[in-house]
């Protein structure tokens, strides 16, 4: 495909020169020094940092990291919330020419051991005391680290290891390293070549320990270029960074856009105010995984039950318009002066301050990427006027391959390639892809590369196996179906698709997650984890008393609330594929538990085995199955717990 | 840690009945400057009167406070408050209308200079002696006590760890240098336990705060955890004195009290 759409007023020419951090002393330059880059709201306000204090930072941060001994090519793990200190730290290990290893900032100890120690991380910049901690018990376990940084002061006074140093220390030997040597910086980071490594990414596997993906700075820009050839961001655009920067969308936003374009990258007081701060800022764009959007909806929709009889009427009027609206809309048909008349409408009366609440008044272009987004939530942004779109990629492309273009947007496909990206289906139905983007192979790991880049007839680079299966409908949309087999067949033969169901029960505010079985079963059954604050609050406007999570899920009001959502459900779906039982689990799915990736998809095998009890018990005739198992707290603590579960059918 | 040894809290002879019952007997008690310094005992063992005396609320009937070698016994509470003496309560005592941040304001009128009529007006120095507290409420105590995505909600919404995490940041923001908290891990679960034991270990090590604290706590595990010394009461009486060490082994505080460390101490 060539490239074509919205050339891009910034656009440079990507040459085998060109790297990350040449590009943000280009962007300074064009940009000026005196120009925002940043903001972060600290104290309660909103500061901004210059492109010429981004830069500087960087530049102390990165000889001091020369001064404390990293070499090119060395390793450099990140752990922490999203901060200008850690986009500083990343930035400034690539112009030393170092490679940057982001971890989850609610890695669990055995994670950060793994991935430090199997990565060959030469220093750990945690954010403050919590990683600072992980970082002092896993290194004995990894004698390559040899440094712990850390930038928050808070609970550090008594912290006095030899292995940690302050960032600001970091920066104190950048200054006198730039002192000794002035021309050392601007060297290093002119010795670097769009072929290095820049990015060592462990993916999040639903099935077995995380891979470490090889990126280079040409991966990262011809990704970030070809993307903003479909939808450009300006210069004056807004974002706000607050998805953990472990994970590639973040990377593609904040750095691979973001110094190309020279939006200013905002980032939030604390991640508890990262909504609040989200409708402060009112960004221009957001690409985040379907649980934010979830998250989103159901906060409106809890509003919604707790309005007054009125305004409720109002919503649900104006909501009717939205959806006939965006139907016709999707559906590319024209419409009405009636019609037209009555967004107008809704727009004064309901969607423009629903979209403010959500942050949303100013967005031009919302993504919603990592796993599928269901039907119904996808149908109600295009109701409230928010361009949604589907994006599909994998961190060993860079982030993304393809993407819905505007007014071309349809529920059960991902869009069309981006420029200068090939997407196939292999005659078994896999979805394979090609572009400048692909991935350089799995660290230390020759197998699971061979598996993932194959040659295919000509020279032009390797495919980049996804292991994804699909297929390209009749406008040319991709369609990708669920990683973890996404058909599934009961024993009389009838297919369903779990995923397709879970999203859609994921609808009603009431269910937190629903993971769905009957593969190979004689019926579709599901087991639930209630959303606990709505229930919750659900519950006591009913005077029901509960203690917990566990004795709220197992109140027969809560039975019943449950199985009308799943009636509900049900009605839209065919005879085979209805759910018939179900069961509300007595916790909520929590990736600490392995039962979710970090990007909260399902890791349906291990679930099995887990809760093999349970799901025996959806397939007998028992009402009740009894529990005994433990859990672990995050402190190590352990807690036994024993119970008995409700089983129920779903009437209707 | 430094041994303190400046004396900051001095109490003598200390008589507090109500009519026929005797609160307090014959107490002395030292705080010294820098320590957090823990009052336990059994119910109804004097420990809550003790700080009401201290804060001024309690009138006792002998005996002599001083703070920082003054004699205090003769001033109102809000005089004792001008000298840097605060507290918190163990049921909480906040504006449950008002937002955190207002409540936490509040804490701050003392150090209001600036009238009604400056104020109205919000010209030179009523704006900025607003700017300077509000500085110092954000960078001082907000941060602090990690309580950014409350400051506008209203208290009698937030949990009842978060209100007393908002109690103490009231306190804070009269600038003490005696902090009196009265059972400040009541009614809290395990996690936000901790958080407020980290809490109170920042307010007295931070240098930016070095607040002496005196702590009445049933939380045993807490008490010996962070105090740098202990007394213990027993029916208005002091019945030991010492470091967490001592008082776990003394034998008259075994007999009288130990029996239901157990009971207070599920915690753990």
């Amino acid at each position: 495909m060539p490239p074509a759409g919205n050339p891009h007023h910034l656009e440079i020419t990507l040459t085998g020169e060109m790297t990350l951090p040449k590009l943000l002393l280009h962007t300074a330059s064009v940009m000026g020094r005196e120009r925002i880059a940043l903001r972060e709201k600290e104290f309660g306000i909103w500061r901004p940092i210059t492109w010429g204090h981004y830069l500087e930072n960087v530049k102390q941060i990165g000889l001091g990291f020369v001064a404390l001994g990293l070499q090119p090519g060395e390793k450099v793990a990140l752990i922490g919330d999203n901060r200008p200190e850690g986009l500083f730290s990343e930035m400034a290990t690539l112009a030393v020419g170092g490679v940057v290893v982001w971890l989850f900032q609610d890695a669990l100890i055995d994670e950060v051991q793994y991935i430090v120690d199997h990565s060959d991380a030469k220093f750990l910049i945690g954010e403050g005391q919590e990683e600072v901690d992980k970082g002092l018990t896993i290194r004995d376990q990894c004698p390559k680290l040899q440094r712990i940084i850390w930038d928050d002061r808070k609970g550090m006074r008594r912290y006095t290891d030899s292995m940690l140093i302050s960032l600001d220390e970091v920066k104190r030997l950048g200054r006198e390293l730039d002192a000794q040597q002035p021309e050392l910086f601007n060297r290093l980071v002119a010795q670097g070549r769009a072929a290095d490594i820049c990015l060592l990414f462990y993916t999040s596997g639903t099935t077995a320990k995380p891979k470490g993906a090889l990126l280079t700075h040409f991966n990262m820009l011809m990704m970030g270029q070809n993307m903003m050839r479909v939808d450009a961001y300006r210069q004056s655009d807004d974002f706000v960074s607050y998805l953990p920067f472990a994970w590639i969308g973040e990377q593609m936003m904040s750095i691979s856009c973001g110094l190309q374009a020279g939006f200013v990258i905002n980032f939030p007081e604390e991640p508890e105010t990262a909504q609040e701060n989200i409708r402060e800022i009112a960004p221009h764009m957001l690409f985040a995984p379907p649980r934010i959007y979830e998250q989103m909806v159901r906060n409106i929709q809890v509003r919604y039950l707790d309005s007054p009889f009125l305004k409720r009427k109002a919503y649900e009027l104006g909501m009717a318009i939205g959806y006939r609206v965006a139907d016709r809309k999707l559906a590319r048909q024209p419409l009405s002066l009636g019609w037209r008349l009555l967004r107008l409408a809704g727009e004064l009366l309901l969607f423009r301050s629903l979209r403010d609440h959500l942050g949303l008044s100013r967005i031009r272009h919302a993504y919603s990427g990592g796993a599928a987004l269901g039907p119904d939530h996808f149908r109600f942004f295009h109701a409230i006027g928010v361009n949604l779109k589907q994006i599909y990629g994998q961190t060993e492309i860079a982030g993304i391959s393809v993407l819905h273009r505007d007014n071309d947007v349809k529920f059960d496909t991902v869009g069309k390639p981006i420029p200068e990206t090939e997407v196939k289906i292999t005659p078994e139905g896999e979805i394979i892809s090609k572009s400048p983007s692909v991935f350089k192979g799995y660290y230390k790991n020759p197998e699971a590369t061979a598996e993932a880049l194959r040659m295919g007839s000509d020279d032009s680079g390797p495919w980049l196996y996804s292991s994804d299966t699909g297929f390209i409908d009749g406008d040319g949309h991709l369609v990708v179906f669920d990683r973890s087999a996404d058909i599934m067949t009961l024993v009389n033969g009838s297919k369903f698709s779990p995923q397709y169901i879970e999203s859609r029960l994921k609808f009603s505010p009431y269910l937190q997650d629903a993971w769905v079985l009957g593969d190979h079963r004689p019926y579709v059954t599901a087991v639930i984890c209630m959303a606990y604050n709505v229930v919750g609050k659900w519950a006591e406007s009913r005077n029901i008393a509960y203690t917990s999570y566990m004795e709220l899920s197992q109140k027969p009001e809560v039975y019943q609330l449950v199985g009308q959502a799943i009636s509900e459900v049900n009605r839209y779906l065919p005879e085979a594929a209805r759910i018939r039982r179900f069961v509300n689990l007595y916790k909520a799915f929590d990736a600490d538990d392995d039962e979710l990736t970090r990007t909260r998809k399902l890791r349906r095998r291990f679930l099995e085995e887990r809760y093999q009890d349970i799901v025996h018990s959806l397939y007998s005739r028992k009402d009740f199955v009894h529990i005994e198992t433990t859990i672990t707290y995050e402190d190590g603590r352990i807690a036994n717990i024993k119970t008995s579960l409700r089983l129920e059918e779903v009437s209707g | 840690m430094p041994e303190q040894t400046v004396t900051q809290l001095k109490v003598d002879d200390l008589h507090l009945w109500f009519g026929g019952v005797a609160a307090l007997t014959d107490l002395d008690l030292e705080v010294r400057k820098g320590e957090i310094f823990s009052l336990i005992g059994p119910n109804g063992a004097g420990k809550t009167s003790f700080l009401n005396c201290v804060s001024g609320l309690y009138k006792p009937q002998r005996g002599t406070i001083t703070f920082h070698d003054q004699d205090i016994s003769r001033l109102r509470a809000h005089h004792r408050a001008r000298l840097g003496i605060s507290r918190t309560f163990q049921k909480i005592e906040l504006f449950k209308g008002m937002t955190v941040l207002d409540n936490i304001r509040l804490g701050r009128h003392l150090y209001m200079k600036t009238g009604l009529i400056d104020g109205a007006l919000w010209v030179g120095p009523a704006s900025r002696e607003e700017i300077q507290h509000r500085n110092f409420i954000e960078e001082a105590i907000v941060d602090l006590l990690e309580i950014e995505h409350l400051r506008d909600q209203v208290v009698h919404m937030l949990p009842y760890g978060l209100q007393k995490r908002v109690e103490l940041a009231r306190a804070l923001a009269l600038e003490p240098k005696l902090l009196l908290l009265d059972e400040p891990m009541a009614g809290l679960n395990l996690e936000e336990v901790e958080d407020m034991a980290r809490f109170i270990i920042d307010i007295n090590e931070d240098p930016r705060w070095e607040v002496t604290c005196v702590l009445v706590e049933h939380d045993m595990g807490v008490v010996m955890d962070i105090s740098d010394r202990v007394a213990v009461l027993n029916f208005g009486v002091k019945i030991a004195e010492g470091v967490p060490q001592e008082i776990v082994s003394d034998q008259a505080v075994i007999q009288a009290y130990l029996g239901e460390i157990e009971v207070y101490a599920t915690r753990r």
